[in-house]
């Protein structure tokens, strides 16, 4: 399990390929890749800023990634890498990725430490429109009900 | 006792982080926002909307229940958006 937080850009490919790191017990790898939009509603985003707090995201992504290994021993491994800094549309943002030996395991996992990530883990958004303007990004119901279908039994 | 913020929070106050020495009557997470709210003009703008604003711990969510106890840093930001 890792987290890596950085300025510059992923390959998916060589992250997965490295994770898996030549084990032949591995059946599933799940990512799941977070991109910048270019609109937002009627509004053309011009590019966005994300701030963070450095020492916790990655004492939290970690945490996240513990909580998924207790709720699904059957995950093999996981990684998480988070940009922050300013980017353009279509530029990556996150990634997650998820190893098992079955594809259940990786997708659940991989949802799951999304949902947390997104409601938890301590970056925020901000964005520059068309029209010059810039503003902060605010927290959706949406992210908070994502979550809480993982406190159901 | 470090206080540290993020987002529009920290432009409000105009500051990144700063030493504080918090007063003897502070005893709660709920305490302290109150407190900043009566800071001057920008804390007062930044905590207005105290019911929004998280707070983590050294590095740990916290409630607006919470007792501060001994804490090094304290970090206020908005909700995450993330992701």
């Amino acid at each position: 399990m890792s987290v890596r937080l950085q300025a510059e850009d992923f390959d998916i490919g060589m992250e997965i390929e490295a994770l898996v790191g030549g084990r032949t017990d591995i059946g599933a790898a799940v990512s799941f890749t977070g991109l910048v939009r270019d609109m937002i509603g009627d509004q053309r985003i011009l590019d966005m800023t994300l701030e963070h707090y450095p020492a916790m995201a990655q004492a939290e992504l970690e945490r996240i990634e513990i909580e998924a290994q207790n709720r699904w021993p059957t995950l093999t491994d996981s990684l998480i890498i988070h940009r922050y800094g300013t980017l353009l549309p279509g530029d990556r943002i996150v990634l997650v990725i998820t190893l098992s030996s079955h594809r259940q395991t990786t997708f659940e996992a991989a949802e799951f430490m999304m949902d947390f990530l997104k409601t938890r883990a301590p970056f925020w958004k901000k964005e520059t429109v068309q029209n010059g303007g810039s503003s902060w990004v605010e927290a959706r119901d949406k992210d908070d009900r994502a979550l809480a279908r993982w406190h159901k039994t | 006792m470090k206080l540290v913020y993020f987002a529009w929070i920290r432009e409000r106050i105009g500051l990144e982080e700063e030493e504080a020495e918090l007063p003897d009557t502070i005893s709660t997470v709920d305490d302290l926002l109150r407190w900043q709210q009566g800071r001057g003009e920008e804390y007062a703008a930044a905590f207005s909307e105290k019911e929004t604003i998280r707070v983590a711990l050294d590095q740990f969510h916290a409630e607006h229940s919470d007792p501060l106890n001994t804490v090094k840093e304290i970090a206020f930001f908005p909700p995450m958006t993330g992701g």
